[in-house]
């Protein structure tokens, strides 16, 4: 499946490179090379490159691009998934999945791809497991084994391998038993100008933070799940239980983890916490235009809408912007011509509004399209669905763990089109 | 590199050397390596003698360094003999290393490699099994042809190894010996029938990946391992997962018999088929009649289906893939749910999950249709994102939608991204030529973007116009004028060559501007694109032919500058026409004809989807991405005629299951939850002959001992059967509904166990009480404050109508639309209104693709809210097995103004297809109209339509009255619209309502005073109670407690506006203003007691 890896940084120097089969020759990244010019833009290099003898599938994460090379036919998804998965580990790893952090660990790290794949096949990918196998570089640590001579790796087969849980392992210990649960919901949302929604949806994660000791068997309820139309689930999840009860029943990894992500049924309609005014205006055969938006909240269930940040594309034709925020800052990159407006909280006896003067290069033709306003906002203690946790359980162990559910909306990507 | 500089620093001096000079050397580049090998060669030096250090600590820093230069893709190789001979080292990270170092050079140092052989062998023995493992996996990278004996032996002992995970290695192992030495296939074949009938989740990935490049074409090793391999997948990790089900796809094509040609009433059966043996029987006699699924097809179509739920894209789209190619079509709708869930994903993701959905929605319009806004474009996405949505969205366009996709795609046309705008245009074009409805609208739209600014979006509405007209030629000798002068201004050659066409094609139907146009171009043809010069040629041939009178000259002037062209193209051709045009003693009989050639009829051309070609490849592979066959492809053959012997995939018993008889499909279950307590080795021998229902105690419980996972949550509370297999991890997916449906009686029985449970649990503890309160109390904040009323709150939220924001809405359509209309006036206006068929209404919705500048102050806006609900037309009973259902979808009706869009679901619930379903006799009250659908040929059986048609209901709630026909039956039918339902919201101002409603008082106003409690009156539920029952439009209000709403009637376009005042107590006036007294005061009564209840 996939032969051989190639790391590369958006300088496009290949940094890294690991074979899981005969080795291949760093130029075959020369068709990923010549597919990103052609391209442009990293975000529209195609994921999927087909060269004489090998096809490269490939993605983009944190300004890094993760080649892989494939001889044949295998199903991109599984690569591309894969790949994001490395990403995600070395993210868990080592803080961030950077240049930077990969150069510095990089024994770690190819310890990391030998323990994940072999011959191009998924060996272990759980993250506990690997955790296990390998352990993560911390300070402390790399002092006492230059001391002692003992070293990151076990010497073991990671219990977790061999059960039908492969995402616990065992003998965990804690002092303070705690679980936390984080809801958080997404609005994904298309505005037209005239402020009617044209499409509007909420995606939210349950995210949690479990640090349990030994086996605990959770159960987690809700008030309302009916409300939760399509649900994905880690595999620790009890599938039926869910199927026939509506209860999420599992026993939990050790850590941090995303237990599930759920889409809100659609036919519910979606309240839209903010609204924005915006009179956006290019004059013909002069150098400038107006600009000028105010934001206001709309359905915000009485909670305050905060960290308020608009991000605006702005036509290439645009030289500088000269505007004024009532509150917050701005700031405006002439190179991208991307105008971001830090906006903060909203406070509804003042609403916040940026206004000012577009200048535009001279003898250019005017903008044909306003450009749309991006929008990104969060607001503390509300789930925007109205889903709620009704109870958790444990069984299984005899301690009293201290619980805890944080509800969090946010904009997921929420475009105002003017 | 923190880490490894610090053990640096504990060096001596010697170490820091190397440091700097490594340093210096990977700032110059990673080829500079060479240019330096002086002292590349003294670093080497140094590695060499740490390695032959006696310290632990001084080895391993020299073979992380060393890694480091691999990992670089520097070359290490001449380390080899110090580092191969640290291969026996007892420290596990240093050998770790060196295992690294020996799979990437062992191939260029094959002699050299041989020294650490005898290492691996004796760890192959070891008693730690990662030991085993780790030593297997690299004696099998070591590709050293001499070695492939050593291998052999080495994988058919770990083959046969206790560890499940040493096993997993050795499935590994097999490709790896079969790439290196394909000879050995034979043997390896031997080997992977041994893994595949092993019962641990952990080897199944592997081997079935094993299988797949090894033999895949030894179909019948899996015969005997299907069932459990079904059974076996949701436990799998999810990689093998995929791998598996890819395999199992192509397996069922090879085995079981369509599903696709008649599948009648599967639902019904598929229950049926695990009720008893007796029933079994039935079925298996039945079967010689009617088609009936092979219990093994729907045991691995229902064993897939929880897997959809996954976390991992790869899993999700290769259970769809498995659902689209051998899943009856009527089960395939279940999957776009997750597929389109997986749009939330990564860039990547999206990309191929997008490609997949247009091949899928090409075929099958329904399955996404109910998702179309999902597919709508952000300007944020990247390109190739946003042409797919786009094609996806162009597959999904029918009659019903496409006014909001329109309206959808003006935005686009806009967009700053030129490539997608352009990508825009053409889709229009497709959408005008599929749906017919919309042809000339689309037509007016492109008209109108000729006078865009950017050059790229005028060549592309030339283009697709070209292809439009020449699909209906007539009528549209305007459109051909407005491109000539066109001609002046644009410069890309693809544009300017399709004018060129259209106008010699046309030639006839403009006698006066074509001779003109060939003028101008004479002159410029020297400085002309070759695409252009043969148009020219053409245009000029066309028109000698015509109107020789005023052209010859001219024509001739032009073939004498192409006969001296540069390109030899051009010449050819100019030497071809003169031959055929030009009369002369040496052309034959052809000139005769010459204008029969050019001036023949040309077929339209056909405006199809790129994704047309590629559904002969397997969703979700490699292959179906690059549209080409990829290496190792291997295709998805067709369902076989006949069947092949189904009993080859029953087990002996001694295997796994005793009483497993061809037709004891019931007990497979049983056997199936032993896969699960096997998993690990367990003994199979004890409970294998019981009973499945009388077993399913005594298993559990032992289930419960077998806990490997070291389970000990066994909480004696937990109700028995479910709770036990669930605990044990053995999610199967396959008891659950069959147990259900079965053993009711042992359900009803642990339901009530369930309840005294509660009862028992809400009495002792108050701890789980306490627990749950901690939770709202852990989440701190004020949020607290009064849970129950939060909480209903919140709920009536999600509820909520979609306020409009009101300081943008200008109720002139002018500002929506798109184009600039002034300059191109005269030409433009006279094509605005070709057919009759084409209503202003449609225009008015169509703002910015048309021309009309309508300035009233009322203009329809969309519908805030539009009901799911649907009202039996025709119930299958009374139909004869056909059922129609209709709803009113609120959009503006494309057939005419003052109708009523009404969508028809036509569903056929017999076994046999419908044929002919048209609406036969109409029965409808004077002045009513229809407008009917096309006659649908056939609608096969458990298939399902939606049909789109108009009604004019004159404003009255009467009921309309017509035949529904098949080909053999009429059935009386009838439609009576709910008052809502002849209303079109309309957007307007505050002002604009006060001063439509101060002229509609006295008679024509009707009100009345509600009563209700005070939560049925905050102003979203009042929004959407009125909203629910009529098809109004709020107007923004600047008051509280009072709430507007605007509509107009369909056929007079009367207003009507309705306002809710709320009044002291729990009191509100509701008033209703309208011309059309009858149906404001109908209205009325319907909303008052909505309003009032709670």
């Amino acid at each position: 499946m996939i032969h051989s890896l190639f790391l590369i940084n958006c300088s496009g120097d290949i940094f890294l490179e690991k074979h899981w089969k005969s080795v291949v020759s760093q130029s075959v990244c020369d068709y990923f090379f010549e597919a990103q010019e052609k391209a442009a833009d990293v975000e529209n290099v195609p994921p999927v490159i087909s060269t004489p003898h090998h096809y490269l599938i490939s993605i983009y994460r944190d300004k890094l691009f993760f080649v892989s090379v494939i001889q044949t036919e295998v199903p991109p998804l599984f690569v591309i998934e894969f790949l994001h998965r490395v990403a995600d580990t070395f993210q868990d790893y080592f803080g961030e999945c950077s240049e930077a952090a990969i150069k510095d660990n990089v024994v770690i790290v190819y310890e990391l791809l030998e323990e994940m794949l072999d011959n191009g096949f998924p060996l272990a990918t759980e993250s506990n497991i690997l955790k296990e196998l390998i352990k993560p570089p911390t300070i402390l640590r790399s002092v006492v084994n230059s001391i002692t001579g003992s070293s990151n790796v076990g010497d073991t087969l990671p219990t977790g391998q061999l059960s039908n849980i492969p995402w616990r392992r065992a003998g965990v210990k804690y002092t303070n038993n705690e679980a936390y649960f984080d809801v958080v919901e997404e609005i994904d949302a298309i505005i037209d100008k005239s402020g009617s929604t044209v499409f509007a949806e909420i995606q939210g994660v349950i995210d949690a933070c479990i640090k349990l000791s030994g086996m605990p068997d959770l159960s987690l309820s809700f008030m309302n799940p009916r409300l939760l139309d399509d649900v994905s689930f880690h595999p620790c999840i009890r599938f039926k239980r869910w199927e026939s009860e509506r209860v999420l029943s599992f026993i939990p990894p050790d850590g941090n983890f995303r237990l599930i992500s759920y889409r809100v049924s659609s036919q519910n309609l979606v309240a839209i916490p903010v609204y924005v005014k915006h009179n956006i205006s290019f004059k013909e055969n002069s150098s400038c235009g107006r600009f000028d938006i105010t934001i206001g909240p709309k359905q915000n269930m009485g909670k305050t809408i905060e960290g308020i940040t608009v991000t605006v594309h702005m036509p290439k034709v645009v030289l500088n912007m000269n505007l004024t925020p009532t509150q917050g800052n701005y700031t405006f990159d002439p190179v991208t011509k991307v105008l971001t407006w830090d906006v903060g909280k909203i406070t509804p006896q003042k609403l916040p509004s940026l206004k000012g003067l577009v200048n535009l290069q001279s003898g250019a033709p005017k903008p044909e399209e306003n450009p749309s306003l991006n929008i990104q906002f969060k607001i503390q203690q509300l789930a925007i669905s109205g889903l709620k946790v009704n109870r958790l359980d444990m069984y299984g162990e005899k301690y009293k763990p201290f619980k805890g559910v944080k509800y969090v909306t946010k904009a997921g990507k929420f475009q105002v089109r003017t | 590199m923190s880490s490894n500089s610090f053990a640096y620093n504990e060096q001596s001096g010697g170490g820091e050397a190397t440091e700097l000079g490594q340093e210096a050397t990977s700032t110059i580049s990673p080829s500079g390596a060479f240019g330096l090998f002086s002292s590349d060669l003294k670093k080497n030096e140094d590695l060499k003698q740490m390695l032959e250090s006696n310290k632990d600590s001084a080895k391993l820093d020299a073979m992380k360094r060393i890694v480091g230069m691999i990992a670089k893709g520097k070359n290490a190789s001449e380390l080899f003999p110090a580092v191969v001979k640290n291969v026996a080292s007892k420290n596990i990270e240093i050998k770790k290393l060196v295992y690294v170092y020996l799979v990437r050079y062992a191939e260029e140092q094959q002699d050299l490699a041989l020294l650490s052989i005898s290492t691996f062998q004796r760890a192959l023995k070891d008693p730690n099994q990662l030991i085993r493992a780790s030593a297997l996996r690299v004696l099998s990278s070591i590709r050293v042809p001499i070695i492939v004996p050593i291998m052999m032996l080495a994988i058919k002992e770990a083959s046969a190894d206790l560890s499940p995970y040493v096993r997993k290695n050795a499935a590994h192992a097999i490709q790896k010996l079969y790439s290196l030495d394909p000879e050995q296939k034979e043997m390896l074949i031997e080997v992977i029938e041994k893994l595949l009938k092993d019962k641990s989740t952990l080897v199944a990935g592997s081997v079935v990946m094993a299988f797949e490049e090894v033999c895949p074409d030894r179909i019948d090793l899996i015969h005997k391992n299907y069932r459990k391999l079904c059974n076996l997948l949701v436990d799998v990790e999810e990689w093998g997962q995929v791998v598996i089900i890819h395999m199992l796809t192509r397996y069922a094509r090879t085995q079981f018999v369509s599903p696709w040609k008649e599948d009648d009433g599967l639902e019904d059966n598929e229950k049926n088929f695990y009720e008893s043996d007796d029933e079994q029987k039935e079925k298996t006699d039945k079967r010689k009649k009617t088609y009936a699924m092979d219990p093994d097809h729907r045991l691995l179509i229902r064993n897939t289906k929880p897997l959809l739920q996954s976390r991992n894209a790869a899993v999700v789209m290769a259970v769809a893939q498995l659902y689209w190619h051998i899943a009856p079509k009527s089960e395939t709708g279940i999957i776009s749910k997750s597929v389109v869930r997986l749009l939330r994903s990564n860039r990547e993701v999206q990309y191929i999950v997008l490609q997949n959905i247009a091949t899928m929605s090409i075929q099958r319009k329904g399955m996404f249709e109910p998702y179309l806004k999902s597919f709508y474009v952000r300007s944020t996405d990247p390109t190739m994102i946003k042409t797919l949505k786009l094609e996806i969205l162009t597959n999904l366009a029918n009659e019903a939608n496409i006014s909001t996709l329109l309206r959808e795609f003006q935005t686009y046309v806009k967009s700053q991204d030129k490539q997608f705008a352009a990508a825009t245009i053409q889709t229009i074009g497709r959408c005008a030529t599929n749906i017919s409805e919309v042809t000339d609208t689309c037509l007016n739209g492109l008209v109108c973007l000729l006078s865009n600014r950017d050059e790229i979006v005028v060549a592309e509405s030339v283009v697709v116009i070209k292809k439009l007209l020449q699909m209906q030629p007539a009528q549209h000798g305007e459109i051909i004028k407005h491109m000539a002068k066109l001609l002046d201004s644009i410069t890309v050659p693809v544009a300017r060559a399709s004018i060129l066409w259209l106008i010699g094609e046309n030639c006839e139907r403009v006698p006066k501007i074509a001779p003109d146009v060939l003028r101008k171009m004479a002159k410029s043809f020297t400085s002309e694109d070759d695409l252009v010069k043969l148009q020219i040629l053409n245009l000029g041939a066309k028109l000698y032919l015509t109107n020789s009178k005023q052209t010859k000259l001219l024509t001739q002037y032009i073939l004498n500058l192409g006969k001296y062209d540069q390109n030899y193209d051009i010449r050819d051709r100019t030497r071809f026409i003169r031959q055929l045009i030009v009369p002369n003693e040496k052309s034959g009989a052809l000139s005769k004809y010459a204008k029969k050639i050019f001036l023949a009829q040309k077929p339209a051309p056909l405006l199809e989807s790129p994704f047309k070609d590629r559904d002969h490849f397997q969703l979700g592979t490699l292959s179906h991405t690059l549209n080409a066959k990829a290496t190792g492809y291997l295709e998805l053959s067709n369902w076989p005629e006949v069947a092949p012997d189904p009993s080859v995939r029953n087990v002996e018993v001694i295997e796994l299951a005793k009483e497993w008889t061809p037709a004891g499909k019931a007990k497979k279950e049983n056997s199936a939850k032993k896969f699960y307590s096997e998993s690990e080795e367990e003994e199979d021998s004890s409970d294998s002959s019981s009973d499945s229902e009388s077993g399913s105690g005594s298993e559990s419980g032992e289930q419960g001992e077998s806990g490997e996972e070291g389970d000990s949550s066994e909480d004696s509370s937990e109700d028995s059967s479910s709770g036990q297999e669930s605990e044990s991890g053995s999610e199967s997916g396959l008891e659950d509904k069959r147990t259900a449906n079965r053993n009711s009686k042992p359900k009803g029985k642990s339901d009530s166990e369930d309840g005294e449970k509660n009862n028992e649990k809400s009495k002792t503890s108050d701890s789980s009480n306490a627990e749950s309160s901690s939770i709202e109390e852990s989440s701190s904040d004020p949020e607290s404050e009064s849970d129950s009323e939060s909480e209903s709150e919140s709920r009536r939220v999600t509820k909520e109508k979609e306020k409009k924001t009101k300081q943008d809405r200008n109720p002139l359509t002018k500002d929506v639309s798109l184009l600039d209309l002034d300059d191109f006036n005269p030409v433009s206006t006279p094509v605005a209104l070709p057919t009759p068929a084409l209503s202003p209404s449609l225009i008015a919705d169509l703002e910015g693709l048309n021309l009309s500048t309508s300035s009233s102050v009322i203009s329809v806006s969309t519908p805030v809210f539009v009901p799911m609900k649907t009202h039996v037309l025709l119930h299958r009973m009374s139909g004869k097995g056909l059922a129609a259902n209709y709803y009113f979808p609120r959009q503006p009706c494309i057939f005419g103004d003052k109708m009523v869009s009404v969508q028809i679901t036509l569903n056929n619930t017999t076994d046999q297809k419908i044929e002919n379903i048209h609406i036969g006799e109409k029965k409808l009250p004077i002045g009513m109209q229809m407008h009917v659908f096309n006659p649908i040929d056939s609608l096969e059986p458990e298939g399902s339509i939606t049909v789109s048609m108009g009604i004019d209901f004159c404003d009255s709630t009467q009921t309309a009255s017509f035949q529904l026909c098949t080909k053999d039956d009429c059935f009386n039918v009838n439609i009576q619209p709910p008052v809502g339902e002849l209303l079109l919201p309309v957007a307007m101002s505050e002002k604009d309502f006060k001063k439509e409603q101060g002229k509609l008082t006295g008679m024509n106003e009707t009100s009345a005073v509600i009563i209700a409690a005070p939560q049925n009156f905050t102003p979203s539920t009042i929004l959407q109670k009125v909203v629910n029952v009529a098809n109004v439009g709020a107007v923004p209000s600047g008051q509280d407690n009072i709430q507007r709403f605007a509509a107009k009637t369909v056929h007079s376009g009367s207003l009507m506006l309705v306002t809710v005042e709320l009044k002291e107590g729990s009191t509100a006036q509701l008033i209703i203003n309208t011309e059309k007294t009858v149906i404001g005061s109908v209205l009325l009564r319907e909303l008052k007691p909505v309003l009032s209840q709670g």
